[in-house]
């Protein structure tokens, strides 16, 4: 871990800096899984209180904004501090589109209110939510202590978001095609689940902001994908 | 570094003593040819004992001892057949204070020169000294006052005349210690712009307290710290990434 500055002021403001983006991460977290328990629930009530909460990510990725620029302009950062001050304005622009793709839950979640699907796609869907968000607070956790094993072992993983995404994708295909009536609510469903695979890739961006932050440099571009969703429906499904 | 880039100075295994106390132990480091590079560290490491070796400077200091060798074109400037005074010509120095002499402007130019035998007249004098002011970016502000004592000008244009007095002897080297210390941010900007362009020609070397002017002005950076060279490397490096643990405290305010 790094010493102390020895303006201690420096410190308390990037302390300040680093509490806020936990308190981002808390609240992001907080609106996508309570957005998924909307459509789990069939609770449009609390569909509609998420809505009107995502706001408060906007004003918080502004403060953070607002404060790492005031950072800049006084203490003019170097190396480590630098790096971990842009990496706090890249980490909250992503936390920022996680609190989107809860609202954009929440939104579809008020639309299809009243609709149902098989139990099975639910504990489905719950497993998947729970997976990427583990992701994502776990990258979160593992900045703040920064711990390098642990931010590449969130990459490694993204690979297991992408299968459950694309084996979600194919239930509700099929769903569709059973029963053209819920060909609707299927739509936005498959846009829910493709909301909660971009969490992961969000969750792989912050890997790589913290990855850069710790290191000086960025990780190498290929890891594992298995996003396979883009062969469904080809003749010949590549496996 | 660079392969491509000639090494204009060399310094291998520089150890200075003053009495009998070693204050660098042993410096290995190369000084690319028209680049800025930067010596940083704090207070006391040895910066300005480096620098003052790369033109025997220390020679002039009662009890100091060089060891170890330093090339300039491969070399050895401390040979005994080296003309020290020639050696400072090729290798100018700019002081922390301006510390114009208590004449005219024009003669503080002219000082250099006359000594070097580098004019054959009058006419070339002026035109060694205009172009000298030029340079180092004066002239306009003092042409029509060039008789006016040098002490009569604000302290950035005494850095500046400083610089046209250093350059009027046609140095290939231009070592700076700490030389917008004494000035405010407008004079010290024009003097890093001055380094800028002045790179084009010559080589610098330039001892600096401030980090951000070091990230700003030059293209390499060596660390010192009690007397050692902690490292070195492209400025961009230093500065956003440093590999040693003493630099990174160092550069981020978290020493001692
Ligand atoms: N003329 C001298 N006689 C004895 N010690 C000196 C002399 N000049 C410098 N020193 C010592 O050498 C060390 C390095 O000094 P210096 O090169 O001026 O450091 P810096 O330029 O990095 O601040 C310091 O400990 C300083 O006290
Ligand atoms: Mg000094």
């Amino acid at each position: 871990m790094l010493t102390q500055h020895t303006v201690r002021s420096f410190d308390r403001e990037l302390d300040y800096l680093a509490k806020k983006i936990a308190e981002m991460g808390d609240h992001a977290c907080s609106i996508v899984e309570r957005s998924v328990k909307a459509i789990v629930q069939d609770d449009y009530r609390l569909a509609d209180e998420l809505i009107a909460e995502d706001v408060i990510l906007d004003k918080a990725e502004r403060e953070i904004d607002e404060k790492a620029i005031l950072v800049i302009a006084r203490r003019q950062p170097m190396a480590v501090d630098l790096r971990e001050i842009i990496g706090t304005i890249r980490i909250s622009s992503d936390l920022e589109r996680v609190g989107d793709m809860g609202k954009n839950i929440a939104k579809r979640a008020a639309v299809i209110a009243g609709t149902r699907q098989p139990s099975s796609f639910y504990s489905s869907l719950e497993a998947f939510v729970a997976l990427a968000l583990r992701q994502l607070n776990e990258v979160l956790d593992a900045y703040a202590k920064h711990s390098l094993d642990r931010i590449n072992a969130v990459r490694e993983r993204d690979g297991t978001i992408d299968a459950m995404y694309t084996s979600l994708f194919r239930e509700l295909l099929t769903y569709m095609v059973k029963d053209s009536h819920n060909i609707t609510a299927c739509t936005h469903l498959l846009f829910c689940t493709k909301n909660i695979e971009r969490i992961g890739d969000h969750a792989t961006n912050i890997a790589e902001t913290a990855h850069y932050v710790i290191t000086g440099s960025y990780p190498l571009l290929e890891r594992p994908k298995g996003d396979h969703t883009y062969e469904v429906g080809m003749r010949k499904e590549v496996s | 570094m660079n392969p491509r880039l000639k090494i204009k100075m060399c310094g291998s295994n520089v150890k200075v003593f003053y009495a009998q106390k070693e204050i660098l132990h042993g410096i290995h480091l190369d000084i690319p040819e028209n680049r800025v590079t930067a010596l940083i560290g704090p207070s006391g490491c040895g910066k300005s004992t480096f620098l003052r070796c790369l033109n025997r400077m220390n020679d002039t200091i009662e009890g100091a001892r060089v060891t170890g060798q330093i090339l300039l074109d491969e070399e050895d400037i401390y040979d005994p057949s080296v003309d020290v005074v020639e050696l400072r010509s090729r290798v100018g120095m700019v002081f922390q204070k301006p510390n114009p002499f208590p004449k005219s402007i024009y003669e503080n130019v002219a000082y250099g020169p006359r000594i070097h035998g580098l004019a054959k007249s009058r006419v070339d004098l002026d035109e060694i000294i205009e172009q000298s002011l030029l340079k180092a970016g004066l002239f306009h502000e003092v042409k029509d006052r060039l008789h006016d004592a040098g002490t009569s000008l604000s302290g950035g244009q005494q850095q500046r005349l400083c610089i046209a007095r250093a350059i009027a002897v046609r140095p290939e080297v231009i070592l700076m210690d700490e030389p917008c210390s004494a000035l405010d941010p407008i004079a010290t900007a024009r003097i890093e712009e001055l380094i800028d362009d002045l790179r084009r020609n010559y080589t610098i070397t330039i001892v600096t307290h401030s980090m951000q002017q070091a990230a700003r002005v030059s293209q390499f950076t060596a660390m010192f710290h009690m007397g050692n060279l902690v490292e070195v490397g492209t400025t961009k490096t230093i500065f956003t990434s440093p590999g040693e643990q003493r630099t990174q405290d160092y550069i981020t305010g978290r020493f001692g």
